[in-house]
């Protein structure tokens, strides 16, 4: 089995670890990922994650919410059981839709709001009980870390180091493990 | 990298790096519990006890322990359910509002603004629940197949609408904090020595790694939530304020009510973190990030919250004489003249003239005076839903069946337990969770911390 290497590069400011990325990516060395212990801005289309689709997902699920719930009402109040209440009979959807905006609206956002967030957790993989995959414990308190592997690299791993440290890092760590 | 005029206040004061942050934050949580807390704590859990007793003394007796009878059936209770959902209100305005109008200085009071919303929507969800009488069949109110003769609920009542409402806001609204505070409990995993605490902060942390790809879900999904969560806000206390307006008693059926009320409910919500915010920046030194100027920002919410109940109360007023409604005239003369005209004044001097106090700059920018205010606000809008409950109910249309309510030991137990519970939660929130949203006031150090503001302003730098 072929031996592969990760460097983890350490940076102490979002501004050096951005500064950074620019310089590596321009070497065409691909930085597979950033650690960072909250949002650093523009690190995204510098080291190539592509935007979110998860508003689209939660726009679907209000509208499944939408639908849902004006085909509940519909069955509840008119074709199940239609009811005379306070001389404002139940007869047609229509006519009874003012009275259903609420619970329509409540529960699009309902649907929306959960939906989103359950995919959230699970396109993520931060669930209850999964282990964390940080490399340094600091990179959750005031430390960001580059994760750059050789296998995604035609450098080796050598010469990446090499370009690592014309950057303004704080630590380098190099693991070999096994794919 | 976001830029902000040099002359603004600087939001986080002390010359803090990103360490300090988490030092500040995570380090009370490390510690001992303070002795001062332990004693609040003992006394809330006290009275969340007391308060507990009455809740089981009324579901084990029925309601009639209540001062409620024929004439006035609602009083108390959904007074303080009213009173409950309006506080809710604040934390989700800040979280979700104030995003998306990029107000940076609510980062520092968001997080314990949105557990205040959490505790204070739990408590209001208990009185509409024991006001049912039977709660163990509380469970009708949805909408499940049944052996009743087919009935569903009515989805025509703005009871039911409540229902939706108020638990899609309710769970909404924990989603929100939680989402917010995963990132937040990494951190503390990620510095606790001791294992079982290790432990814990990792299961509720979720394996958060700060992948660079999670942090722009991170925040495309509080974008999407703070904008599905501003309408729904708007929304709960319209509908709240539908439970009135709908009817046909005077002093309810008037189309002012959705606005009014969710003026209302923002301006106590609002009076309401203020009070817990003010014990707590001091007594977890928080005075850095939680700061006159925050502080400020809050006062002007409330005065413009502020005076638009008031604007919302003369109209009422007005439209009362205006309409030549004679019950509606009745209804306002009585308020203001009958026998729970105390009421109508505290709430009128509470409400209307009080928070005018803030225009002044001094008193706005007083920690002291915004204490006092903020609790004086709290007073008086549990007596406007007071006001506007009991003294529409008591004197209806017929003179015969007029009757008045008096609360009994069993009433004011009840609510004086739903603070106890409360503020039990919220100590418990102060003592191990993250109050302040660390990865957030992180992201606006460079530019609102006051080093930075200090190198801007004289040019040196501007990174």
């Amino acid at each position: 089995m072929e031996s592969k290497k990760v460097l983890h590069v350490m940076y102490d400011d979002d501004g050096k670890l951005l500064e950074a990325a620019k310089q590596l990516v321009a070497k065409g060395i691909r930085v597979k990922d950033v650690y960072s212990p909250f949002p650093v801005h523009g690190i995204d289309p510098i080291i190539g994650v592509k935007r979110t689709r998860l508003a689209i997902a939660s726009f679907m699920y209000a509208s499944t919410g939408t639908c849902l719930a004006l085909f509940g009402m519909w069955y509840f109040m008119i074709q199940d059981w239609p009811m005379n209440i306070g001389g404002k009979p139940s007869f047609s959807l229509i006519e009874n839709l003012p009275a259903f905006v609420p619970v329509t609206f409540e529960f699009s956002v309902l649907c929306g709001a959960h939906g989103m967030a359950l995919t959230y957790l699970l396109r993520n993989g931060t669930l209850p009980g999964m282990p964390a995959s940080n490399p340094d414990p600091r990179t959750t308190d005031d430390k960001f870390v580059m994760e750059i592997l050789t296998e995604e690299n035609e450098m080796d791993a050598a010469a990446l180091e090499a370009a690592v440290n014309e950057t303004e890092l704080l630590e380098l760590s190099i693991k070999e493990y096994t794919a | 990298m976001q830029q902000e005029a040099a002359i603004r206040e600087p939001l986080i004061l002390g010359d803090k790096s990103y360490k300090d942050i988490t030092d500040d934050v995570v380090g009370p949580i490390q510690g001992k519990a303070p002795m001062g807390w332990k004693i609040m704590i003992t006394i809330t859990s006290i009275i969340a006890f007391y308060g507990v007793g009455c809740i089981l003394y009324l579901i084990g007796t029925g309601i009639g322990v209540w001062g409620l009878n024929k004439t006035v059936g609602w009083a108390w209770d959904i007074t303080n359910f009213v009173w409950w959902v309006g506080i809710g209100h604040a934390g989700t305005l800040i979280s979700a509002v104030l995003l998306l109008f990029r107000q940076k200085w609510r980062m520092a009071i968001n997080r314990s603004a949105e557990a205040m919303t959490i505790f204070a929507v739990i408590m209001a969800a208990v009185f509409p629940g024991i006001h049912m009488g039977r709660i163990w069949v509380s469970y009708w109110v949805l909408p499940l197949p049944n052996q009743f003769g087919s009935l569903w609920v009515n989805f025509n009542s703005p009871l039911l609408w409540d229902v939706f409402a108020i638990s899609t806001y309710f769970s909404v609204s924990l989603v929100f904090w939680y989402i917010g505070l995963i990132p937040d409990f990494a951190t503390i995993r990620d510095r606790m020595t001791k294992p079982l605490q290790k432990k814990i902060y990792g299961l509720l942390s979720f394996g958060w790694s700060g992948r660079a790809k999670h942090w722009t879900r991170f925040e495309e999904v509080s974008l999407v939530l703070a904008g599905i969560a501003t309408p729904l806000v708007f929304s709960v206390h319209s509908i709240v304020s539908m439970d009135f307006a709908t009817s046909v008693i005077p002093g309810w059926h008037t189309t002012i009510f959705p606005p009014y009320f969710v003026s209302g409910a923002v301006f106590s919500g609002f009076a309401m973190v203020q009070t817990l915010l003010l014990i707590m920046r001091k007594t977890m030194n928080l005075e850095n990030y939680i700061h006159t100027k925050h502080v400020e920002y809050m006062n002007i919410v409330i005065i413009v919250t502020g005076s638009i109940v008031g604007v919302a109360y003369l109209t009422e007023l007005f439209i009362s004489w205006y309409s030549g409604v004679e019950y509606e005239s009745y209804a306002f003369i009585n308020r203001f003249s009958g026998p729970y005209s105390m009421s109508y004044w505290i709430m009128m001097t509470c409400n209307v003239i009080s928070p005018q106090l803030f225009w002044f700059k001094k008193i706005r920018r007083s920690l002291v005076a915004t204490f006092a205010l903020s609790i004086v606000v709290n007073i008086g809008m549990w007596f406007e839903r007071y006001v506007i409950i009991v003294t529409s109910l008591h004197r209806d249309f017929d003179p015969s069946s007029w009757g008045e309510f008096h609360a009994t030991n069993i009433d004011v137990g009840i609510f004086i337990g739903t603070l106890g519970i409360f503020f039990t939660l919220f100590l418990l929130f102060a003592r191990v969770f993250p109050v302040l949203a660390l990865n957030e006031l992180k992201t606006i150090l460079k530019s609102s911390g006051e080093e930075h503001k200090r190198i801007q302003s004289n040019g040196k730098s501007n990174h």
